[in-house]
């Protein structure tokens, strides 16, 4: 063990012994300061964990997305373009997509109706398969309650519980409906070959962009969304939103700093005079500095940990309740979702960053104040 | 610009690092022209009083810029999802002009910041504070390269916009371009390999002199150095296709992704590492001599030679173990 850790080691043990002595004042400033912690670490923690989703989500979405535009907005889009996107060598399958929106008046909610890409999921005529969201706001109270909707004043379109889709899935499955081509063609009152868009999933994915062009070629009025593109949508939504979170809580920081700072330069008569004993019996300025700075290290580290170990659990057991409407956005049916529990290192060490250095900043003029002055003067 | 909080973080740290520079360099003129350690006045007392809060603030703003030199890598990888066309963090910081010179400057203070905190630790060594007047000069040096630092790093974030075509780390590291990335690339990789480890020897063979015989401090230095070089040549042009099992894949960058198991950072921080403490030894022998601590710098040397050694063995372990463990066969 070299001179300086055990000097180091020194310090830091008579450190400890020094706060526990000043313990109520040592506490206050350190659930404080892991309060100011606990509010960013928590945006912190839920936006990394909302991107989290959003990838896994993702990942499984296909390569490519063709929509028809006409006039600048979204058309159906005709299925004879599926052969001719079948041609481009290099894509691997090209399906079409039935899907779209249902505002239901009765609860004011936005539905989502879908025909599974899957055969396997596709329910038989007349029934269809729910999200988890959707018995709950309509109030169906019994597994095999049917789902009526009304597109117009008079009319009701039937549709039987095939099946509930699994909590597991509810963010992106809460306001679904799931239901054949024939009975989704008939609700919208579709004609045949047409779709809403057409999804292509791609072999290769350095091909992509290569495909995108000649797609692109092809069909010159069509608008080609590409996964990568909705990810990083929704990568850029996420931190913009954890950003103006945190950037607000700067202010918090701030006036933390100050406090910090007035509470560092108010020394106590018992401190001021245990820094005189401690000159008069030989410690260095330097020493005292050392010491002091091992005392902010110490809170800071405390609060940083209890602070963040707050915000874990208050954003991965208690769902964020408390910021949760900021960062996720609202609507009438929103999934009621568990996020899978992950940490960030980049994103804590940035934290660090953010919680750690305005205090030692604010402190240290104080603490060089207090370490400077002469012996006598302190114990006078 | 991209309101993320690593970027908050990074641009907070440099902005603090900027005021504390300005402060410290005002304060490093006084002590150039006023600075005596034998003189009892009031104004020398004062000054010695107030070098205390100045190089601890200091030497806080170079521990964390040695720090946000890491977290300014990993989120630029971090963030290459955000970019059409970058993989890696070569795609971020070639969003904009200012990401490499951003790069490169955080790379010089890191370098700087290592060799100033030695300076600090050795001039607190000293009853008499034998090295302050140099320090502060230093300072003054600092100063700029960190305001320069802040300033690109500043210019390089808030120009950062999300719907620019970035280029990715192929198209950079390619023998086909013009420039010091692709001459790197270009360079044989049999060569770089004997480059690399004819310059490992010089390392072993000063560090051997410093530590048997007390000499070569300079030597080590100026061998370190050139290892640096050598070894961010052969990471280039033949570690990294060892790393990828692929024989065309030279960026230097893709390494401290998650899918080649952030293995980069076995090469990067002893290689870092290990230059810093050999330009540090070389710096302590060429600081003006001083009794109160002709008993501390040679023992100081020893360690720094020794952990340097350690540093660029560890460097050398990871190249070798990126060698033995590959797939790829280029030689043979």
């Amino acid at each position: 063990m070299t001179p300086w850790v055990r000097r180091q080691q020194a310090l830091a043990d008579y450190t400890l012994a020094a706060m526990a002595r000043r313990r109520v004042k040592n506490i206050g400033l350190l659930l404080i300061y892991a309060l100011v912690i606990f509010v960013i670490a928590s945006a912190t923690l839920f936006s990394t964990a909302l991107r989290h989703e959003a990838e896994i989500v993702l990942a499984e979405a296909p390569e490519l997305i063709v929509q028809n535009l006409v006039m600048g907005r979204h058309d159906m889009i005709s299925a004879e373009i599926i052969e001719e996107l079948e041609a481009i060598r290099g894509v691997g399958g090209v399906t079409g997509r039935l899907w779209g929106y249902f505002y239901d008046r009765v609860n004011g909610a936005n539905y989502t109706l879908m025909v599974p890409l899957d055969p396997k999921m596709v329910p038989p005529a007349g029934q269809a398969l729910f999200g988890e969201a959707l018995p709950r706001t309509r109030g169906l109270g019994w597994d095999t309650a049917p789902l009526f909707l009304s597109r117009y004043p008079g009319d009701l379109f039937r549709l039987d519980p095939a099946g509930r889709l699994s909590h597991e899935s509810a963010l992106v499955s809460a306001d679904l409906i799931l239901l054949g081509e024939e009975d989704f063609r008939a609700f919208f009152d579709l004609p045949p070959a047409v779709y809403t868009d057409i999804a292509v999933s791609i072999r290769n994915s350095r091909e992509i962009d290569t495909i995108v062009a000649k797609a692109g070629k092809l069909l010159p009025n069509a608008r080609l969304v590409t996964r990568d593109e909705i990810s990083r949508t929704y990568q850029k939504l996420f931190y913009w939103r954890e950003g103006i979170m945190v950037a607000m809580a700067g202010a918090s920081v701030l006036a933390f700093a100050i406090f910090a700072a007035e509470k560092a330069s108010g020394l106590s008569a018992e401190e001021t005079r245990e820094i005189g004993i401690l000159k008069a019996i030989g410690w260095d300025t330097r020493d005292v500095i050392a010491m002091k700075l091992w005392e902010g290290g110490l809170i800071s580290l405390g609060a940083f940990l209890f602070g963040t170990g707050l915000a874990y659990l208050h954003v991965f057991a208690f769902d964020a309740a408390l910021f949760a409407s900021v960062l996720k956005g609202w609507s009438v049916i929103y999934p009621d979702f568990r996020l899978t529990p992950m940490i960030d290192g980049v994103q804590l060490t940035a934290l660090f960053f953010l919680t750690v250095l305005p205090y030692t900043a604010a402190t240290i003029v104080p603490i060089w104040r207090a370490a400077t002055a002469d012996p006598d003067q302190v114990m006078r | 610009m991209i309101l993320q909080v690593p970027i908050l973080a990074l641009l907070l740290g440099s902005a603090l690092a900027s005021a504390v520079a300005l402060w410290a360099a005002c304060f490093a003129i006084r002590v150039l022209r006023g600075w005596d350690i034998t003189n009892g006045s009031g104004q020398q007392l004062a000054l010695e009083r107030a070098t205390q809060l100045v190089s601890t603030l200091f030497g806080l703003v170079m521990l964390i810029e040695i720090a946000a030199l890491f977290l300014f890598v990993f989120n630029a990888d971090r963030m290459a999802t955000l970019f059409v066309g970058a993989m890696c963090a070569v795609g971020t910081f070639n969003a904009n002009a200012w990401g490499f010179p951003a790069l490169t400057l955080k790379i010089a203070v890191f370098f700087a910041a290592a060799l100033w905190l030695r300076l600090d630790r050795l001039d607190r060594a000293g009853h008499d504070y034998p090295l302050t007047r140099v320090k502060y000069a230093a300072i003054l040096g600092i100063a700029p390269l960190l305001l320069a630092n802040a300033a690109a790093e500043l210019a390089y974030f808030l120009n950062l916009k999300t719907d620019v075509i970035t280029s990715c780390c192929s198209k950079l590291y390619t023998p086909a371009n013009a420039g010091l990335a692709a001459e790197m690339t270009g360079l044989a990789p049999g060569r770089a390999l004997w480059l690399l480890a004819i310059c490992g020897l010089a390392v072993a063979l000063a560090g051997g002199a410093v530590l048997l015989r007390g000499r070569g401090a300079r030597l080590l230095a100026l061998a370190g150095i050139a290892f640096f070089l050598a070894a961010l040549t052969a990471i280039v042009s033949v570690i990294s296709l060892y790393v990828y099992d692929h024989p065309n894949h030279h960026c230097p960058f893709c390494l401290l992704k998650r899918d080649y198991g952030y293995f980069g950072y076995a090469l990067y921080i002893p290689l870092f590492a290990g230059t810093a403490l050999a330009a540090g030894v070389g710096m302590m022998r060429a600081l003006p001599r001083s009794d109160s601590l002709a008993a501390i710098t040679p023992l100081a040397i020893r360690r720094h030679t020794r952990r340097a050694l350690a540093a660029f063995a560890l460097f050398g372990a990871a190249v070798l173990w990126a060698i033995a463990s590959s797939q790829l066969i280029l030689f043979g």
